[in-house]
């Protein structure tokens, strides 16, 4: 064994700056998240929300290597995945505080967060409703003879829904460059994965599709970056799409009505001393990619940027009531 | 009056040749698939079979499988594959075999494709056609014979149209597709060999406008698809007793044509609704409403009257078919009463 071998693929494939971009993404997430959640409780957002806290190394190492023409669709749990496919963080609390500003000019919300100029094709309120829409985005590549890839995340709840199945059939058998990433956090909403899926593993799927599937720790920066690594090249290449499973937790409940009664406090806090952003900092920190100092400063940034971003939500106009309608049709030139 | 005068809306002035509705919309494919490159059709068995009704035929010869995509027996997948594509840059075509099948993919259709450029604040746009073939008459029975018009005509982000002859069948799918936003076309499936003039080449029937197929001045009729033909048939027998009636043709159901419907009954001062879906919480509901609603109540002389599909699933038995749907004979006579002040 060299030494070369024991060296984390990430560390060992991204530039010290793409890492240091992850680390900060993945600090922007946890901070954004926790920064809605208290506008939520002082009453600035209301409805509800799907945190993804403990979920960040999933969403930053899925998307590593996507550009902008790179399409995403996402999850009700997709606050991190649309920071890490490059959204700003203004702008997706003006959405949370419902502002003319944010991303969907307040008409969608948490649920329905997007940022199409960047390939967020969008956070979906139906469980299994990204997963056709992704293998069209795939569709629309192959038949423009783009090389662009589409990230189709979902969660382990959405792997019993007839959408995934047909999904991934017809990615198969028409070979469109699509990556499937679960997300398994172990529960949909209450309900037990290993209770409510005949396989171990949902990638164990894979096999009747006729594609790779891969289950990797989602909390190890590193084994998702290279599992989405080898899955995009494969799609890149025109050889079909792959399954991803990233093993992973939500510390919070699924949404603000949660009382954790399905799982216990114990669970949650062993969960909580495999923090995923604490485990990737040590990382780059052992791998020499940077000090103690420079990530502190990464962590610093995000902080700004999270703050910046609640007092540019809170300065913005709330939409027209006059404008209820406006969007649900192309405005059409007179 | 002759009800082919009454035909409107060519915007393409120049050649008509004869076709079937189904050669009609076939000929409105062509011509997209001729003008865009990213025009797909795509649906189940609509290759080598040539669609359920043979309406796609033989277009997979000239385009091949990448364009004339047969999609496995998956509704709910297929149809949110034609939503994704269409949100970033294709524009599919999707054909059900029967409208009957879009309930399995209800969820593509009413969450995602009508809703998502709403939710997105404007940011999205998904121009992607959904190709239904509906209606009774076929001895298919409940699974393959109904209306659904009323259902997605009540979900806003979609628009929803129902030609009656082959001219508007060509122009309302190219409008369709010229649509920014998706839209729903139901196809009756017994006009599919009705023959009729259709101008050749490219050109759009307006959607949102509806058609006077016979003008009157004694009753009101507002009817749709095949129901079109019906009460023409009707409003022809009814002329031989001096009964002159006014045929409206709705076309459009969403967005529907409230001036033109207005300024009939205003006219005629009698309303007859004459569609195929289930008659409760329908089509017919809804004109009731708007007229009730409208400038034209104080014009009516008699009860708004409606004729619609039975309170019950489309039967096998020919018989009992017929009955569940509204006939000739049937708005005959619910025509004549209004007329003569029997209602």
């Amino acid at each position: 064994m060299t030494v070369q071998d024991n060296i984390p693929f990430a560390i060992r494939h991204f530039s010290p700056a793409a890492l240091r971009e992850a680390l900060r993404k993945m600090h922007l997430i946890r901070l954004f998240e926790e920064g809605a959640e208290e506008s939520y409780m002082r009453g600035l957002i209301h409805g509800t929300m799907h945190l993804s806290i403990g979920q960040e190394a999933s969403a930053v190492a899925t998307c590593m290597e996507l550009t902008d023409a790179d399409k995403i669709t996402s999850t009700h749990r997709g606050h991190g995945h649309c920071i890490a496919k490059g959204a700003d963080v203004g702008r997706m609390f003006a959405e949370f505080f419902g502002k003319e500003t944010g991303y969907c000019h307040g008409r969608g919300g948490s649920m329905h967060i997007a940022d199409v100029k960047t390939g967020n094709l969008g956070a979906n309120g139906i469980v299994g409703g990204g997963l056709p829409i992704a293998v069209g985005a795939a569709l629309t590549a192959k038949r423009l003879g783009r090389d662009d890839v589409t990230i189709c995340f979902f969660g382990d709840g959405a792997n019993n829904e007839g959408a995934f199945h047909e999904a991934l059939n017809m990615a198969a058998i028409w070979k469109l460059p699509v990556i499937f990433v679960c997300e398994n956090n172990k529960y949909g909403m209450s309900t037990p994965a290993a209770y409510a899926t005949a396989v171990p593993n949902i990638a164990d799927r894979a096999a009747a599709y006729s594609m790779p599937g891969v289950t990797v720790d989602g909390n190890d920066f590193s084994a998702v970056a290279e599992a989405l690594h080898i899955a995009i090249a494969r799609a890149r290449a025109g050889d079909g799409p792959s399954l991803v499973e990233n093993l992973t937790y939500r510390w919070r409940g699924h949404s603000k009505s949660d009382r954790n009664r399905y799982r216990t406090k114990d669970e949650i806090e062993d969960w909580m001393t495999r923090d995923p952003i604490a485990r990737f900092r040590a990382e780059l920190i052992a791998h020499g990619v940077l000090d103690t100092a420079e990530a502190e400063a990464v962590e610093a940034e995000a902080k700004q940027a999270v703050a910046d971003g609640v007092d540019f939500a809170k300065a913005s106009p709330a939409p027209g009531i006059g404008d209820v309608t406006k969007f649900v049709h192309a405005e059409v030139a007179a | 009056m002759n009800a082919q005068t009454q035909i409107t809306e060519v915007t393409s002035p120049g050649e008509t040749r004869e076709m079937s509705y189904a050669e009609a919309i076939r000929d409105a494919m062509t011509i997209a698939l001729d003008r865009d490159p990213t025009v797909i059709l795509m649906g189940e068995d609509i290759g080598t079979y040539g669609g359920a009704f043979q309406v796609t035929l033989d277009l997979i010869d000239k385009y091949g499988p990448e364009r004339i995509m047969d999609t496995p027996i998956s509704e709910l997948g297929g149809a949110g594959v034609a939503v994704g594509a269409a949100l970033t840059g294709l524009k599919p075509i999707f054909e059900f075999q029967f409208s009957d099948f879009a309930a399995l993919a209800m969820e593509q259709i009413v969450n995602q494709a009508a809703k998502l450029r709403y939710m997105l604040g404007g940011e999205a746009a998904v121009p992607v056609v959904f190709r239904m073939p509906a209606g009774s008459g076929t001895g298919a029975a409940a699974q393959h014979s109904q209306s659904f018009e009323a259902w997605f005509g009540h979900v806003p982000g979609l628009k929803v149209v129902q030609p009656s002859t082959p001219e508007d069948a060509k122009g309302l799918l190219l409008a369709a597709l010229a649509d920014p936003d998706p839209v729903i076309v139901f196809e009756h499936k017994l006009l599919y060999k009705m023959k009729g003039q259709v101008p050749t080449g490219y050109y759009t029937t307006p959607i949102g406008k509806a058609a006077i197929r016979r003008t009157g001045d004694a009753v009101t009729i507002v009817a749709s698809a095949i129901m079109v033909h019906r009460a023409l048939e009707a409003a022809t027998k009814l002329a031989a007793e001096g009964i002159e009636v006014e045929v409206i043709d709705l076309r459009s159901v969403r967005p529907i044509d409230r001036d033109t419907i207005i300024a009939s009954v205003k006219k005629t001062g009698k309303l007859l609704c004459v569609y195929e879906g289930v008659r409760t919480l329908g089509v017919g509901a809804e004109i009731s409403a708007l007229i009730a609603e409208s400038e034209a109540f104080d014009y009516l002389d008699a009860p708004i009257q409606r004729l619609g599909g039975a309170e019950a699933p489309i039967p096998y038995n020919p018989d009992l078919e017929r009955a569940a749907v509204p006939q000739v004979a049937d708005i005959e006579t619910v025509a004549r009463r209004l007329a003569k002040g029997e209602v």
